[in-house]
């Protein structure tokens, strides 16, 4: 026992958590930063004028009180995309290729977790359930959706990438879309023809909903509570708990150091005695796995999927993979919490500082162009390694 | 051994005068059975398949080039007015033609995966939608609360102008997007691509407030369209009214009038596309497609010339917009989304990367199945189900076909499985590129 | 072996024509066996009945149920056309939300003589440019679900529907609001023509009565409202409004319960299916409450929709989803249009502008959802609007909304 304990890398368990913390307050710190001097600057102008006039509050103020609740917001949002880009990120350190298709995967695991679910809420068993068993059948919902993504992810390669590599960049590329595609419209035919519903929702049990508060300020007229739900922190918890797990793999084990050859010099490794078939294959299990996971959790913090769940957050994961240096693990978590609090940010306060005239409805692109920015001026990223152009 | 045989047929009959008699007959079945069958599907795919035949046979260039036209310009618009419908395919066709000829300079020829295409298509479509329509004196109402009785701000004879107008827009568009994302490698490149297209399509859903540029997700109605002269429409039916066999209308003839148009666009973009693909720009091209780092090791200058191609593609999609802006005097985001840049991306794809006749092909084969096939299978299943009819050899009542299962439903799919398929099988699209012909006959030779 | 590496545009190693060959037979075969389907001919006395809505794509959620209500109302009620021995039949369309296809849709329909009625669309971004068509060759068309304004003040004979408008069904909610006595509001929408649509009447209204609204703020996210419900909750208005369907409003409303909102929540008739509270649950009715103004009311005044629903069920296995009952209404009004027209065409096919005028002349047709006479734009004549609340927590209970308001309000001219 002493021994196998001896013989767990312990830096490599902190190390994560000890980079994911530095990303969220890092992050957070530097968003506040930013909010609080646009809050200064624009204070005495017509838009503090106006916000005065509505919620009877300084520009300042809102904004300094409404500070923990969205830093909370965008990190648990931010912890799930950077799930999802882990997916991303590890099938393109392995193989140069966006797998387009892993948001599909993703939309996988999210439905298989949630019919297991609606399956056992419909045979009356989670109604009754204590809080232990709540627990142990969402872990088990977790579990069938990492599973069944994972094998959808090693099958898709099999399928359709596989004959294709070694060709252009491009070609493997249109069929990840393809897949994509291809998918959505299977899950579609799939939910209509078992359950004839084209939205599936999660099913109320245990203390999921339950909000932890943390303080109670007053603001203007309002009494402002900033807290966070269990739903939240449980998905906070299995993030870093997969993202610790998926580090130390890649970084403590022989078969993490495996894929860390086949990404670094693919020739090389397979004549260094690797079975590089068998380690891609394991590439995009894991990262099936991963979106799987982020798939049921997302399902439980926002109750409502549909075929076209994938869509979005899938997106938004893959740019906030390319956002932190695609191909690097770190580059992942770190953009994916920086693309979280920048969205979230944005839809919190965007609407405020421009006096209605642009509001939650560009989060999104504020998204994207940011990543244009970075892009422009930092090719590789924010953390991303300068390699060369590769034909 | 099947494909062999025919190869053999195709060859021994690809002689002298037969395949002057085989063009003429498929053409004048065509004609015929969708003449007599306006509603038939059959007999349409026949006579959309004559262009092939046309194609591939071996024909002089002058016989091709009139009978293209009689085609195009007498059989074409007669079959079209007696069935809308099918005026409405070609018409569309057409439109995804040119834009796919668009994106097959983007992608085929400079090897650029440009996955937000559609937000070029948006900008000609919005402008003329901004200005041949009464949405400048709209600019302070919010959507839908716009009283109807407002002034155009320009006569709907400026679409003529437009038209050039578009090509500049756009062109500066493509350029705008370029500059930032053409140092970016491919990969990159296409997730940039598609976000900007996301925001092109955010911006026309959002830009009514303050002011009402784009009137939201409600789109701008009604623009206008340039006047058709009564005259025409007198000549028409005087020469074609018998044939036709009722009175054309001039809400027909306005439809007649796009699909020229759209022809005549095509024509100017084919002309351009050739050109350039045979000139030092189109090798300069191919250079960067095939390798990036040996194309800058000979001198190209690798941005200026991802420029002009993200500009030329670019300017393609602007005058479609502008065209269907007027074709169909209404216009909302939801016609720009991302599934319309994948749809024109599976056409560039089944076709043929960096082939003319290919992405012609592929737009037609894409269009057609959506539109009509799929729908036209659906909607016979649908009426299998509604008899008592019954699948023969395994006894299985149509009517307990369950009713999920619904062809046209699924286009995604069919989307998706194009990609796939030909990604897998057959990379080089329907009708290959004619250069990586000619380079590859030379390495066979060697 | 060396495996030579296979690059993009590469070809085989078959000839040139033998490829063009293979891909010219292929296409025929594939066209002449799909394209066989569709030459079924059109025998004397058959007369179809079109539907278009998105089946495909995000929306098709709706589009699907629309499809079925108007597929049972013609099995249900069909029986007298078919005692004139006419054959009835449903061709339902997928016009995939997008226009094109609309279009594309609206002219094939338009080319087969024997459709007399098409109900349809449910966006109105697609109404607009098909019904140009249906215009253009007189076909009817019926509406169940769009309430832009501009699909009516066209001034067409062809074209009608049975649901309010936005200029109508905004201004029931702020005065709603007001009878309520809420000074501060905060609008939400889904960017959607029928959710933006909504609530810029709401606004407006609201605005006019004396209401603040502190926020109007679209949004296209499906579930990640976090960062909307920030300013919202901050504010703490006394009334949120949202203006779309009830898969966003529902989640929406949960949400915001969840951080503390205690006011009330109000929604347009989007939100009327009962999945609204399977996902909203208990959120619904703590608070302030939860309202939504409709056309459609509840089982205790048109018992049909009640019968309606369980038939649904029955029938499909799941609840209907929001106008799934109009598009019961608008088959059965253009049934019995149909039936006048041919009875006074002497038992024969009727004509299409004969169909047209005699939607136009139905004089109080009794639908699930309301009464219909058609005005001379094709509005129905004073609609009859409730406001209910959801009273219970249980989807079963769907039923028992209490009606707290009702308006019967004639549309603008």
């Amino acid at each position: 026992m002493i021994r196998f304990l001896k013989r767990i890398n312990v830096y490599e368990l902190i190390r994560p958590v000890g980079q994911l913390l530095a990303f969220s307050v890092g992050s957070a710190a530097f968003m506040s930063a930013i909010a609080i001097s646009l809050a200064l600057a624009l204070d005495d102008t017509a838009v503090g004028a106006s916000l005065m006039d509505k919620y009877n509050v300084s520009l300042f103020t809102y904004t300094m009180l409404n500070l923990p609740q969205v830093v909370i917001d965008g990190l648990t949002i931010g912890f799930v995309y950077a799930a999802i880009a882990l997916g991303y990120t590890m099938v393109y350190g392995v193989l140069e290729f966006i797998n387009f298709a892993h948001s599909e995967i993703f939309a996988v695991g999210a439905f298989v977790g949630v019919e297991l679910l609606i399956a056992l809420d419909g045979m009356g068993i989670l109604a009754g359930a204590s809080l232990g068993m709540a627990y142990a059948y969402l872990i088990l919902a977790i579990i069938l959706g990492m599973m069944a993504a994972g094998g959808l992810a090693v099958a898709v390669e099999r399928i359709a990438y596989r004959p294709l590599r070694g060709m252009s960049r491009l070609v493997p590329l249109i069929s990840a879309i393809g897949v994509s595609f291809l998918l959505v419209d299977v899950i579609r035919l799939v939910e209509s023809l078992t359950s004839g519903q084209f939205n599936r929702i999660m099913p109320t049990f245990g203390n999921f909903d339950s909000r932890i508060i943390f303080g109670k300020i007053a603001m203007g007229t309002s009494n402002l509570t900033f807290g966070i739900s269990v739903k939240s922190i449980i998905v906070i918890v299995s993030a870093v708990l997969m993202l610790v797990g998926l580090n130390y793999l890649v970084n403590a084990t022989k078969v993490g150091k495996a894929m860390r050859a086949v990404a670094q010099d693919r020739p090389t490794a397979s004549l260094m005695g690797i079975n590089v078939n068998r380690i891609i294959s394991l590439t995009f299990l894991v990262g099936g796995l991963l979106g799987g996971a982020a798939g049921v959790l997302y399902a439980l913090k926002f109750t409502r999927i549909d075929p076209f769940v994938g869509f979005f957050p899938g997106l938004k994961a893959f740019t906030a993979a390319v956002l932190g240096g695609i191909g690097n693990m770190t580059g992942a978590l770190l953009g994916g919490i920086v693309l979280g609090m920048l969205e979230t940010f944005a839809g919190s306060y965007m609407g405020v500082f421009t006096m209605g005239a642009a509001g939650s409805e560009y989060k999104d692109i504020f998204a994207f162009s940011i990543l244009i920015l970075v892009l422009i001026f930092r090719p590789q990223g924010l953390m991303g390694k300068n390699v060369g152009q590769k034909a | 051994m099947i494909s062999l045989f025919l190869k053999e047929l195709f060859d021994r009959v690809n002689k002298g005068r037969l395949p002057y008699l085989i063009v003429l007959g498929h053409i004048l079945a065509g004609s015929l059975l969708v003449y007599t069958q306006p509603r038939s599907n059959l007999a349409f795919l026949v006579l959309m398949t004559s262009f092939l035949s046309l194609y591939f046979f071996s024909t002089s260039i002058r016989f091709k080039l009139i009978v293209g036209t009689i085609l195009a310009l007498i059989i074409i618009p007669i079959v079209g007015v007696r069935n809308i419908f099918y005026l409405e395919v070609i018409f569309q066709i057409s439109v995804f033609a040119a834009l796919a000829l668009g994106l097959n300079i983007v992608v085929g020829f400079a090897g650029l995966l440009d996955l937000g295409y559609v937000a070029f298509y948006a900008v000609g479509a919005y402008l003329w939608a901004f200005f041949g329509s009464q949405q400048f004196y709209v600019l302070h109402y919010a959507p839908g609360t716009q009283p109807s009785d407002l002034a155009f701000l320009l006569p709907g004879d400026a679409f003529y102008m437009f038209l050039l107008v578009g090509v500049v827009i756009a062109g500066l568009t493509g350029i705008l997007l370029g500059l930032p994302v053409l140092r970016l490698r491919g990969d990159y490149l296409a997730i940039v691509t598609l976000g900007f297209g996301e925001v092109i399509r955010v911006l026309a859903n959002n830009l009514d407030k303050p002011l009402n540029f784009t009137n939201g997700p409600q789109g701008i109605t009604p623009i206008q369209r340039p006047t058709m002269p009564d005259i025409v429409v007198e000549w028409f039916n005087s020469v074609f009214g018998r044939v036709v066999g009722h009175h054309v209308s001039a809400a027909d003839m306005y439809n007649l009038m796009f699909y020229i148009f759209a022809l005549m666009v095509i024509i100017v973009i084919i002309f351009v596309t050739r050109r350039l693909d045979d000139s030092k720009i189109g090798r300069a091209w191919t250079a960067i497609r095939e390798d990036e780092t040996a194309a800058i090791a000979q001198g190209i200058p690798l941005v200026r010339m991802k420029l002009t191609a993200f500009a030329v593609g670019a300017s393609f999609a602007g005058v479609m917009g502008v065209l269907l802006a007027a074709s169909r005097t209404f216009i909302s985001p939801e016609s720009f989304s991302f599934m319309q840049s994948i749809g024109v991306l599976a056409m560039v794809i089944l076709g043929g990367a960096g082939s003319i006749p290919g992405v012609i092909l592929g737009a037609a084969t894409v269009t057609i199945l959506n539109l009509q096939v799929l729908q036209g299978f659906s909607l016979y299943l649908n009426e299998l189900r509604q008899t008592n009819a019954v699948i023969p050899i395994i006894n299985f009542a149509w009517k307990d076909l369950s009713p999920q299962l619904d062809p046209a439903k699924y286009q995604r799919m069919l989307f998706g499985l194009i990609l796939v398929l030909m990604m897998i099988f057959r990379p080089a699209g329907l009708i290959p590129a004619t250069r990586r012909k000619r380079e590859l006959e030379m390495e066979d030779k060697n | 072996m060396v495996n030579r590496t296979k690059k993009l545009f590469t070809r085989e190693e078959e000839s040139m024509s033998l490829r063009r060959l293979s891909v010219f037979s292929m296409m025929v075969a594939a066209g002449m066996t799909l394209a066989l389907c569709g030459s079924v001919g059109a025998a004397g006395k058959s007369i179809k009945i079109a539907t278009q809505s998105p089946l495909s794509g995000d929306q098709s959620v709706v589009g699907v149920d629309i499809k079925r209500g108007a597929e049972m109302a013609l099995e249900q009620l069909g029986g007298p056309l078919k005692e004139m021995g006419f054959k009835i039949d449903l061709a339902p369309y997928d016009d995939q939300a997008n226009p094109d296809t609309g279009v594309a849709n609206a002219k094939r329909i338009v080319a087969d003589p024997a459709v007399l009625a098409v109900v349809g669309h449910y966006n109105s971004g697609v109404q607009i440019p098909s019904s140009e068509v249906y215009h253009s060759s007189g076909l009817v068309n019926v509406s169940p679900a769009n309430t832009n304004p501009t699909v009516t003040t066209r001034g067409y004979l062809e074209v009608n529907r049975i649901v309010g408008r936005d200029d109508v069904q905004g201004v029931v909610g702020a005065d709603f609001a007001v009878a309520k006595g809420v000074k501060t509001a905060f609008v939400v929408h889904d960017k959607t023509a029928y959710g933006q649509g909504i609530a810029e009447f709401f606004k407006k209204k609201a605005e006019e009565n004396g209401i603040k609204v502190l926020g109007y703020e679209g949004t296209e996210e499906k579930a990640n409202f976090d960062a909307l419900l920030s300013p919202v909750v901050a504010g703490n208005p006394d009334l949120v409004y949202f203006g779309g369907m009830f898969s966003q409003a529902a989640v929406l409303f949960k949400q915001a319960r969840e951080r503390g909102y205690e006011g009330i929540f109000l929604s347009d008739d989007g939100f009327g299916s009962s999945d609204a509270t399977k996902i909203g649950g208990k959120a619904l009715i703590s608070g302030g409450g939860t309202f939504y103004s409709t056309v459609s009311g509840p089982a205790s005044i048109y018992p049909g929709a009640a019968k309606f629903s369980q038939d649904f069920q029955a029938k499909y296995k799941a609840s209907p989803q929001p106008f799934a009952v109009q598009g019961y209404d608008s088959m059965a009004i253009s049934l019995k249009a149909i039936e006048n027209a041919a009875k006074a065409n002497n038992n024969q096919v009727p004509s299409r502008e004969a169909v047209a005028k005699a939607v136009r002349d139905l004089k109080e047709f009794k639908g699930l959802t309301g009464t219909f006479t058609f005005n001379k734009i094709g509005d129905p004549e004073k609609a009859l609007y409730f406001v209910l609340q959801v009273k219970s927590p249980d989807p079963a209970k769907w039923d028992e909304n209490e009606i707290v308001q009702t308006l019967e309000i004639a549309p603008p001219k």
